[in-house]
């Protein structure tokens, strides 16, 4: 490259730079002013005693401290853990299952199921949820119908208000609410799997169970990934079914971190405490995304 | 013969494995479509059927008296505007319209400019090369990635300080800087051939006119599957919308019917009637266009 050719794309290259940030103004005004500032301010305002209507305090790493001495905070993130624990690789193998399933049928079937796990996702969690407050209710609900009627449970059990059974509802509920998207990724991922392997695998003699495992299984594993990921942050921020069903309780058996945070913040103005919990939150969540990511890598 | 007789076994088993698989499925979808027929049958049920110990299966008659309770709930001003002294659209209609106004408001607006803004932002990302383009690309992902709930704190008080909160753009102007936009319109604008933007140079088109009659034509299929995605998540943005709206007129769908779940909690006519005016418009929304809306999932997707 000569010096000639080389002043002269650099020349380009700045008028390229000045156009693109043109096209790029609109988004980044939103962008850094309310996603990127406010990511700051969430760690800025951790370091702060911050609350409603009067100035924020410098207390340092107090909020931390005072965090990790809280009981509360480690229930919720206990609570939290076993949310993710369990929802996690529920929704990453049910939804492959019936991926696998229904990517066999004709085209139209085929989106008709899609559409149906997807409804849920689409209802929205307001609706949702109150349909299985009702369902789960103590004295009207199916559940308690169903389970005496057919010899499950012997007497009405309240769901919802035992903390025995709380989470676990919470957890059932979240499930039908999170497997759509998967579906659909995995459904388009089969799809995409390289047929001439396939059929050589089937040449070679493999069973279409040996195919499934050794040929398709292997070539899916971004997406496999990426669900694990996006499943992980989904029961992370699981907000709306506590808010509206249990409001943490009974007895904190359904305090999630999200929830926490919520009511720390909302309910008593502590924004300091609140940003410094988010802020460990979005740790967590950033080392467990890693953690996938580097797993991942080394198979 | 031995190998032929093994593969035979072999898809038999299949056979069977799938019939069983599919009747499962069949099953299972069943019931996943079952809160939303138990919402909707609950909305036209008596109060009698409603509190009934044994279930009502299917409504024996379909009344429309929960509907009348929930417009009769709360009402609002069908515009409220201040101007002085002056109050434009001042004449009230029942709360829950109000909230399902509101509710489009906001989905639509957010709607239009997430895929104006992300439409530009990411055909350039994909096809240009500029200064600093490799550090906001990564800037792009590593936001979608954090949890957007947690930035709500820092968010409201940002809203109370512009004297936004408590109106609509305090929940539209946060979808819009989400960057999901940007990165499934980046992805579509690969798709582009870097010739037919060399072929505009040389017709002396300008950057903007290239961008118009070239670039946008061409990655309309994501543009619809951003504006699908982001009406419906708008949509259902129930936190941010808890958080930042707060008087009654200004309310979403959503926050105005937990709201009411608040005030009559057992009253499961009312909270049907509510939970299907909140839930069904939008389904109506997913399954007409649904086509876009799978496309924009899976190309949304991060690719290894």
């Amino acid at each position: 490259m000569n010096a000639k050719a080389n002043s002269r794309s650099r020349k380009l290259v700045l008028r390229e730079t000045v156009s693109s940030y043109l096209f790029l103004l609109p988004f980044l005004l939103f962008f850094v002013l309310f996603v990127i500032y406010p990511m700051f301010m969430c760690v800025f305002t951790s370091f702060f005693d911050s609350t409603m209507g009067r100035e924020d305090i410098f207390i340092g790493f107090e909020n931390y401290k005072t965090l990790f001495a809280d009981k509360v905070f480690w229930i919720a993130l206990k609570n939290t853990m076993v949310i993710v624990l369990v929802s996690v690789p529920i929704t990453c193998a049910f939804s492959l299952w019936v991926a696998s399933v229904i990517s066999k049928m004709h085209v139209v079937a085929t989106s008709a199921f899609r559409c149906i796990f997807y409804l849920p996702v689409v209802t929205g969690s307001v609706a949702v949820t109150m349909v299985w407050k009702w369902m789960y209710n103590n004295y009207y609900g199916i559940f308690n119908y169903l389970g005496t009627n057919m010899g499950l449970i012997d007497k009405n059990i309240n769901w919802l208000g035992d903390p025995k059974y709380a989470l676990g509802c919470i957890i059932l509920i979240l499930l039908t609410t999170s497997v759509g998207q998967p579906i659909v990724l995995y459904v388009s991922a089969l799809d995409n799997v390289d047929k001439s392997l396939v059929e050589a695998a089937a040449v070679d003699g493999a069973t279409s169970f040996q195919a499934f495992w050794k040929v398709k299984w292997p070539q899916m594993m971004p997406t496999t990934l990426y669900i694990l990921v996006i499943t992980m942050i989904n029961s992370f921020q699981c907000f709306a079914l506590i808010q509206l069903l249990t409001q943490g309780g009974p007895s904190n058996s359904t305090m999630t971190i999200m929830f926490y945070i919520y009511y720390n913040a909302f309910k008593l103005f502590k924004y300091g405490y609140g940003n410094a919990m988010g802020v460990i939150l979005a740790i967590i969540i950033a080392i467990l995304s890693a953690i996938q990511f580097k797993v991942a890598e080394e198979k | 013969m031995n190998n032929n007789q093994i593969i035979d076994k072999d898809a038999t088993k299949t056979k069977i494995y799938y019939a069983l698989s599919f009747v499962a499925v069949l099953i299972i979808a069943i019931l996943f479509t079952f809160p939303l027929y138990w919402t909707i049958t609950g909305a036209f049920k008596t109060g009698r059927e409603i509190n009934a110990t044994s279930p009502v299966w299917i409504p024996s008659e379909w009344v429309i008296e929960n509907f009348q309770r929930l417009m009769a709930k709360r009402s609002a001003p069908i515009l409220g505007w201040k101007i002085g002294n002056l109050t434009i659209g001042a004449a009230t209609i029942p709360g829950a319209i109000r909230w399902l106004l509101n509710t489009v408001f906001m989905c639509v607006t957010s709607m239009v400019l997430t895929c104006l803004t992300s439409a530009m932002a990411g055909y350039v990302l994909a096809k240009k090369r500029f200064i600093g383009r490799v550090a906001l690309f990564s800037l792009v992902v590593c936001a979608m990635a954090l949890p957007k709930q947690v930035i709500l704190i820092p968010l409201l008080r940002e809203m109370n300080a512009l004297h936004l909160a408590d109106t609509a753009w305090a929940v539209i102007f946060p979808i819009v800087g989400w960057p999901f936009g940007v990165f499934l319109l980046k992805q579509f604008a690969e798709g582009v051939p870097t010739e037919m933007m060399e072929a505009c140079r040389i017709d002396g088109a300008n950057e903007w006119r290239t961008f118009t009659d070239v670039i946008f034509p061409m990655i309309k299929p994501g543009v619809g599957a951003c504006a699908i995605f982001t009406f419906i998540s708008a949509w259902n943005d129930y936190f941010m919308q808890l958080i930042m709206l707060t008087s009654n007129q200004k309310l979403s769908i959503a926050v105005g019917i937990a709201t009411m779940q608040g005030e009559s909690s057992t009253d499961y006519g009312l909270l049907m009637a509510g939970a299907a005016l909140a839930s069904v418009p939008i389904i109506i929304v997913f399954l007409i266009f649904q086509k876009y809306f799978t496309k924009g999932i899976t190309m949304g997707a991060v690719k290894g």
